[in-house]
Formats: C-alpha cells, sequence, structure tokens
C-alpha cells in the first residue's frame, strides 16, 4: 500500500497520457483536461507545503539564535504582510492607518502562536494564550473597521494598492537588481572565458562578440545585423537542434524509467 | 506615497548593489525581504489562478459544476499529509499522479516536438529553392546543409557510448566547434540582457529617484 500503490498509480496514468496522444477523439481530450486540472490543483496545496516549510525553516532559525537570526525575522514579516494585501482590500479614500495597525496586531499574533506551537518548552502556554487574545483584538478590528475587508473568493486583493506597491517598488526592483549584479560577475567570467587561447575560445569569442556588438549602436549597424543573424539561425540553430534532439531522448528515456518504476526517487524514503 | 515607495526602491536597490562591495547586513536583509515577499506573491497568484479561478468558480459557483475537480482538491489535501508524520505515506499518491501523467505527457510531447520535428526540419528542404525564379538559391541551401553537418556532428558529440577517436572523434570535433558558437552566442545574450537590467537600474536610481536624467 505505502509503495506499490504509487507505483500502479504511476504506471497507469503514465500508460493513459502516452494513449490519449495517439487517440483523437473528444473523450481522450476530456480526460487529458481533468488530468491537468487536477495537476494544477494539487500543485497549489504543494504551494502550501512549501510555504508552510518556509515558516518552519526560519522559525527554527530564529529560535536557535545562531548567526544572523535576525533576516528570517524579515522573511516571515514581508511573508505574512504581503499575503494579508493579497487578501484584502481597502476602500477608496479610507486611512490607512487602521489598516497598519491591524496587520500589526496580526503580525504579533501570528509571531506568538508560532513561538507557542515551536517555541521553547517554557511560556508556550503563555504564548499560545496570548496569541488568541491578539487574535481576538484583530478579528474586532477587522469586524468594526470599515476601511479594509478580507476578500478570499474574489481577486480584490491583487489590485490592492498596498500589494501592489509592494510588487511594484519591492519585489520588482530586488528581482531586477539581483539579475542586473550579475552583470558585474557576468562581466569579470567573460574576461576569463574570452581569451583566445585556441580554436575552441576563439570561435566562443567571435560569435559572443557578435551577438553583443549587434545591441549596440555603430557604423556596422546592418552588416553586424546581417551577420549576427546568420550566426543565429545557422551555427547556433544546428548546435541549438542537437542539444534539443538529446534533451528529447533523454527525457523519453527518465519518463520510461518513471512509469516503469525503475526511477523510483519521487517516493522518498520510508 | 509615491515619493516614500520610489526612495525604498531605491534604498533597496542599493542594498542589493552592496553586495559588490562585500557580504552586508543590508544584502542579508533586502534578500531576506525578497524570499518573503515573492514567496508571498506567487502563491497569491496561484491562489487566484488555481484555486478561486479553476476549482472555485468551476466546481463550486458554476451553473454547471464540474464535479471532477473536487477530486483534485480532495487529491491536493492529501498531499498535506506529508505534514503529518504518521500517514505521509499517503502524500506519494497525489504525487504519483503527477509523477505519472506527467511523465507520460512529456514522453510523448516532447519526442515528437524535440525529436522528431528537429530531426525532420534538419533533414527536410535540404536544397533552397527561390519561390520567383525557381532557381536553386545557393546561400540558403548551403545554410540548410551547414545545419545538417552541425546537428550530425553535435549529436556525435554527445555520444559517449563509443570512444571519441578517427573519423567519430573528428566529427565529433567539428560538434565542438558548433557548440561553442552557441554558448558564445548564448553567453553573448545573458550578457547583454545582463547590462540592459543593469541600465534599467542605474536609469531608475538616476532618473526616477535623483532626477539628474530627464
Amino acid at each position: 500500500m505505502k509503495r506499490q500503490l504509487p507505483l500502479i498509480l504511476v504506471f497507469v496514468f503514465g500508460t493513459l497520457m502516452v494513449i490519449q496522444y495517439f487517440v483523437p477523439h473528444e473523450n481522450s481530450e476530456t480526460v487529458k483536461g481533468f488530468l491537468l486540472d487536477w495537476i494544477v490543483i494539487i500543485g497549489i496545496f504543494a504551494l502550501a507545503l512549501g510555504l508552510w516549510s518556509l515558516v518552519q525553516v526560519s522559525v527554527a532559525k530564529i529560535n536557535s539564535r545562531k548567526e544572523n537570526w535576525e533576516y528570517p525575522l524579515v522573511t516571515l514579516a514581508s511573508l505574512v504582510m504581503m499575503m494579508f494585501f493579497g487578501f484584502t482590500a481597502i476602500t477608496e479614500g479610507a486611512s490607512l492607518w487602521s489598516y497598519f495597525l491591524a496587520i500589526t496586531v496580526f503580525l504579533i499574533a501570528l509571531w506568538m502562536f508560532l513561538q507557542g506551537f515551536m517555541g521553547q518548552a517554557a511560556n508556550r502556554n503563555m504564548k499560545l494564550l496570548s496569541g488568541l487574545g491578539l487574535l481576538i483584538v484583530f478579528s474586532l478590528l477587522a469586524i468594526f473597521d470599515s476601511s479594509w475587508e478580507f476578500k478570499f473568493y474574489t481577486a480584490e486583493g491583487l489590485t490592492n494598492q498596498m500589494f501592489v506597491h509592494f510588487f511594484d517598488y519591492i519585489m520588482i526592483p530586488l528581482q531586477a537588481t539581483m539579475f542586473a549584479l550579475l552583470a558585474f560577475f557576468i562581466t569579470s567570467a567573460s574576461y576569463r572565458a574570452f581569451r583566445a587561447r585556441n580554436l575552441l575560445a576563439t570561435l566562443l569569442l567571435i560569435a559572443a562578440l557578435i551577438v553583443m556588438l549587434r545591441f549596440t549602436p555603430g557604423p556596422w549597424g546592418e552588416y553586424l545585423a546581417k551577420t549576427s543573424a546568420w550566426v543565429m539561425n545557422v551555427p547556433n540553430l544546428a548546435a541549438q537542434r542537437a542539444i534539443v534532439i538529446g534533451i528529447g531522448l533523454g527525457i523519453v528515456a527518465t519518463a520510461l524509467k518513471v512509469i516503469l518504476g525503475i526511477e523510483r526517487g519521487y517516493m522518498g524514503k520510508g | 506615497m509615491e515619493t516614500v515607495s520610489i526612495w525604498i526602491a531605491a534604498i533597496l536597490t542599493l542594498g542589493i548593489f552592496s553586495f559588490l562591495y562585500k557580504d552586508n547586513p543590508l544584502y542579508k536583509a533586502c534578500e531576506a525581504l525578497f524570499v518573503g515577499v515573492s514567496a508571498a506573491y506567487w502563491a497569491i497568484v496561484f491562489y487566484f489562478d488555481n484555486i478561486y479561478k479553476k476549482f472555485y468558480e468551476g466546481a463550486v459557483t458554476a451553473e454547471e459544476p464540474d464535479y471532477f475537480l473536487w477530486i483534485g482538491a480532495i487529491l491536493g489535501l492529501l498531499f498535506l499529509t506529508r505534514l503529518i508524520p504518521n500517514i505521509g505515506w499517503v502524500s506519494r499518491w497525489p504525487m504519483a499522479l503527477i509523477v505519472g501523467a506527467t511523465a507520460g505527457l512529456w514522453m510523448v510531447g516532447y519526442f515528437v516536438s524535440n525529436a522528431m520535428n528537429q530531426i525532420g526540419n534538419t533533414i527536410s528542404n535540404i536544397i533552397v529553392r527561390d519561390a520567383a525564379t525557381g532557381f536553386i538559391a545557393w546561400g540558403e541551401t548551403f545554410g540548410t546543409l551547414v545545419i545538417l553537418v552541425g546537428v550530425l556532428s553535435g549529436l556525435v558529440y554527445f555520444f559517449f557510448s563509443k570512444e571519441h577517436k578517427g573519423v567519430f572523434g573528428a566529427t565529433a570535433k567539428v560538434g565542438t566547434w558548433f557548440l561553442m558558437v552557441t554558448f558564445g552566442a548564448s553567453f553573448g545574450y545573458t550578457v547583454m540582457s545582463r547590462m540592459s537590467l543593469l541600465i534599467g537600474r542605474v536609469d531608475f536610481l538616476l532618473g526616477d529617484w535623483l532626477h539628474i536624467l530627464r
């Protein structure tokens, strides 16, 4: 039951998907549609599991008080705040002070609860009670404050100004800067990679130069654009195809191993 | 509000750039903030896209509810049994469904798109004719021949079951030339995309934040 049933399920669903590809019937497409929908729905529960894992790891790190224990606090606070923004809608023209007060109370209540569940043995009940008390205060704020409300069944949270601001002015700048940071490291990597020591390194250098110069303004414009297009569409395409064919055959082999139960890594231990 | 937001974005941008000096508390705080915010963002987006739009609107509020979607939700709940050590093995069932269905779907899909179609495009229409005159277009024909040689030699290079010696080794060597051109082109593209992101951040700092660039 523990290991046999998953193997049977993998074989049945894997074979079903292979067969349905060769059966161009409406019912076959419907079955495929259902399976894909289920996968998507299961995926969101897997994401919840991932979030719980992030919370667990962060709380354990904070409680250990080892080096850099403060940073998981930032992670947890931003996680909870962003989720809070995503599930709430602010009334137009309302003051944000009561909204921020509610978030603060909610954050402290959650922290007390987490400490109560996962913290040290001492004062656990005290922390749980404090968390419960603060959660009641938060619920009262949520009920009587008309400037904001929870929205679980409409996607209004996605247009909440705080959610949009967090996305536009925190997430996007951080993400873009992290990738931009790589520009400095990739430059030093380029210096090492592009030294024309032998034929292979020279080919690498020439191809990279043609592609890079293509994007820079200069007198070479049209000629370089044509050369770059040829490099991309002919020798580059040839090697890309060889790689893609290799990947395709590799996926077929791995999928067969999974369907036939030879590869069982997805089951974990136990 | 807008000004405060721009200042926050500028401080965070500088915080990440501060890593160029060395690993420091501001960078670590920015990193931690990014993990939390992006995890929550994707959770919210997936919730509204999948749980709300696909499941709730499809199986609960629809005029003709699709009850089969409940099976997906139940399997999803079974996935959460991983949190309970005694019955954690139950989470293998939904996992088996995902792994099995995806393996079956990908096996055929990738075989067709990655292997068959690519091989078909490589070996078909090697001699290209000019659509207007009907004569052989030598330039394009040369291109398709180069592609054929590149694909074959590239595949030979990736075949490790036979020692790369003699004609086989020479063909593999030609394959590495093509691969190096591809790696060079990809590297060049990556460098330029990172540069364009860097230009974007500097533009933000000097334009939106400091108003030096107008």
